[in-house]
């Protein structure tokens, strides 16, 4: 029991003592990030909002996020209903190969889509490049927490809706949707967070304007610039720690709003 | 009573599967109407392409003289019931009664009022405003049912409304059901597998296997004049014994066999002119066809209890238990008897089941008798006597 607690504590520690260290040294007073610390300061979060060329970089990359949790989630939420509902040849197969991206190495998927945009199709590299790649990579996540969604959710809602006058669509609105929007909002939140921060694809197919985690990753070729990076780096965390609570609070009042028990759930 | 829905020749498949096969039935304006049978026998499947959530594959469905080919779910004028019963949760109790009534022209201080007597009508006054997910089961089933009844459709479709209650709440319910349908005087369809249920309920009941209607009837008829094995094996208990029927027969009883002999007392009573004297011998006769029954010998069964086309063949002569009786002391037999022996008892509190063994029946026959004051309860390897009568008896195919 003792050695299991002590293996739990150090486990807790490798994995977040690193990100304990963003806020630690973003408020440092020194240049060099090395301990000792060398006092309070805020000047680093100061500089962020001077460097403009990094926050069209933050703008591209929330256009981006956004767009692709969009996309995604509608995707989404068509597999993950076509999947819970009906049946047809090759289901199985056809839903894995969806889910494939899941597992697939970024690298893979922004060499060749490079290759077809700029090679086969010849539309050039843009923001819109990037979000085709995100929204790619992004659905598996949406249709995983989707089908735990619509899987609690009876199939004699909507065909109940229907026997009571609505139309197909006005029981999906009506019904359906409003259901399973724990799970919506779950969704984008969680593929909102995947694209922000996602770098391999988005570094082989951004444009002239690069995304934010293309950037940074240009800042730190610069060490003056390091602790600003880490004054931005605490800023995402904190940001991403609100968004995924968010979501997981979304998908647990969905839970209870439907009566069902917590049965673990993506996050 | 007209027909409201017809079916001709429907069948339905799901790819290979053959889940309806050749349907025909007429379902009359106003009457309870059950579809009945063990689990994947197609009712659900049969109750679902009335209401318009699956297709006819061949045939046709006629609800109040239109075709319901290409005719959705949400244009006719049925509504259902659901096994689930399918509250939305995201809605209160009210909104949820008056999901039906969004499209309706009305104003809401009217739907208001209908949504409240709908409630009232299900015994939920007053409980409009609760959430949709804090009722219990029971309470569900009344939401559902006053959703359902809110659009006074001309069918209300139940898909097992009962089967997720427990025993006590579901007679409960069944009572409040036959009640409502005659109140509200819409045709109710229900399907079931509880034999019981569609006995009590139902005004007439279709007994479904394999996707086909093994037997169409009233309740009385189906429980009493089962066409097939399977009909009689599935409503009831029923003993099942070896036959050979023979000829048709028309003769006159002998006083012996029309009257049970007086008792003594009685005859000393009508010496001494106290009683009544022993009314003039009526004439009476019997009819049917005799059957050689394995265990019980020479029957003669009324004609509509036997199976066409049985003459000279084997066949499967049934018996229900509860036209069986032991015979205790002091009673007297009010037919024929045989001898058996105690095999097993069941004791239900206001009945017992007994096992009886007989010569020549390979199966001890189940006997049930109900526990009136001074009736004994025998005990297992007790001898005893059976009493039975032709007229209960059923012939049918083996």
């Amino acid at each position: 029991m003792n050695t299991l607690r002590i293996y739990a504590i150090g486990y807790l520690i490798f994995l977040y003592a690193p990100i304990v260290l963003l806020p630690i040294f973003a408020f440092n007073d020194g240049q060099i990030i090395a301990f000792p610390l060398q006092g309070f300061s805020t000047r680093w979060f100061a500089e962020l909002m001077t460097i403009t060329a990094l926050h069209d970089a933050v703008l591209n990359s929330l256009f981006i996020a956004v767009l692709s949790a969009v996309f995604a989630t509608i995707l989404g939420l068509c597999a993950a209903r076509a999947g819970t509902r009906h049946k047809w040849p090759f289901k199985k197969g056809m839903l894995g190969f969806i889910m494939v991206p899941l597992v697939l190495p970024e690298i893979i998927v922004a060499v060749s889509l490079l290759i077809v945009f700029v090679q086969i199709l010849d539309i050039g590299l843009s923001n819109w490049s990037i979000i085709a790649a995100h929204t790619l990579i992004c659905t598996p996540f949406c249709i995983a927490i989707l089908n735990g969604a619509f899987a609690n959710l009876d199939p004699s809602m909507e065909e109940a809706a229907m026997d009571l006058g609505e139309s197909r669509w006005g029981a999906f609105v009506k019904v359906t949707l409003p259901l399973v929007s724990p799970g919506i909002v779950s969704s984008l939140l969680i593929s909102f967070t995947i694209s922000l921060d996602e770098f391999i694809i988005a570094f082989f197919l951004s444009g002239a304007n690069p995304t934010m985690p293309v950037y940074i990753w240009g800042m730190l070729r610069f060490p003056g610039q390091l602790p600003a990076v880490m004054a931005l780096g605490t800023i995402l965390v904190t940001v991403s720690v609100i968004l995924l609570v968010t979501a997981e609070y979304f998908r647990r009042r969905g839970l209870a709003r439907a009566g069902l028990k917590d049965t673990g759930g993506f996050l | 009573m007209t027909d409201l829905i017809e079916l001709k020749g429907v069948n339905k498949y799901y790819g290979d599967y053959h889940a309806l096969r050749d349907i025909n039935l007429s379902i009359r304006a106003g009457e309870f109407f059950s579809l009945l049978g063990p689990s994947g026998c197609g009712k659900t499947t049969l109750l679902r392409t009335i209401a318009g959530f699956e297709d006819v594959s061949e045939g046709t469905l006629t609800i109040a003289g239109k075709s319901m080919k290409g005719v959705p779910a949400n244009q006719r004028p049925t509504n259902m019931v659901f096994q689930s019963y399918a509250i939305f949760p995201h809605l209160s109790v009210g909104e949820n009664v008056g999901f039906g009534l969004r499209r309706d022209p009305r104003s809401k201080d009217e739907k208001a009022k209908l949504i409240g007597e709908a409630l009232e009508m299900v015994g939920l006054a007053g409980l409009g405003a609760r959430a949709a997910h804090a009722l219990s089961g029971g309470q569900r089933q009344r939401v559902a049912l006053a959703r359902a009844l809110i659009l006074k459709p001309k069918v209300l479709l139940l898909d097992e409304p009962l089967s997720a209650l427990d025993k006590k709440m579901r007679e409960q319910m069944q009572v409040e059901l036959i009640k409502l349908q005659r109140e509200v005087g819409i045709t109710f369809i229900l399907v079931t597998h509880d034999q019981e249920e569609a006995l009590v309920m139902s005004d007439r009941i279709a007994v479904m296997f394999e996707g086909r209607i093994g037997q169409l009837g009233d309740p009385e008829s189906l429980y009493r004049r089962p066409a097939t094995r399977q009909v009689a094996g599935f409503i009831g208990m029923m003993n099942f014994l070896k036959g050979k029927a023979g000829a048709h027969v028309n003769r006159e009883l002998t006083s012996d066999e029309a009257h049970s002999a007086p008792g003594l007392l009685d005859q000393l009573k009508r010496n001494l002119g106290v009683a009544e004297p022993a009314p003039k011998a009526i004439r009476q006769f019997e009819s049917g066809v005799e059957v050689e029954v394995a265990g019980l010998g020479k029957a003669v069964i009324p004609a509509d209890q036997i199976a066409t086309g049985l003459h000279g063949k084997d066949c499967l002569v049934g018996i229900r238990p509860e036209t069986l009786s032991i015979v205790f002391d002091g009673e007297n037999p009010g037919g024929r008897v045989i001898d058996g022996v105690v095999d097993e008892v069941v004791y239900y509190g206001d009945m017992t089941y007994y096992q009886v063994r007989v010569a020549g029946v390979d199966e001890p026959m189940t006997i049930s008798m109900k526990n009136l004051i001074g009736r004994e309860v025998l005990e297992v390897g007790a001898k005893t006597r059976v009493a039975w009568d032709p007229r209960a008896l059923v012939c049918l195919a083996p």
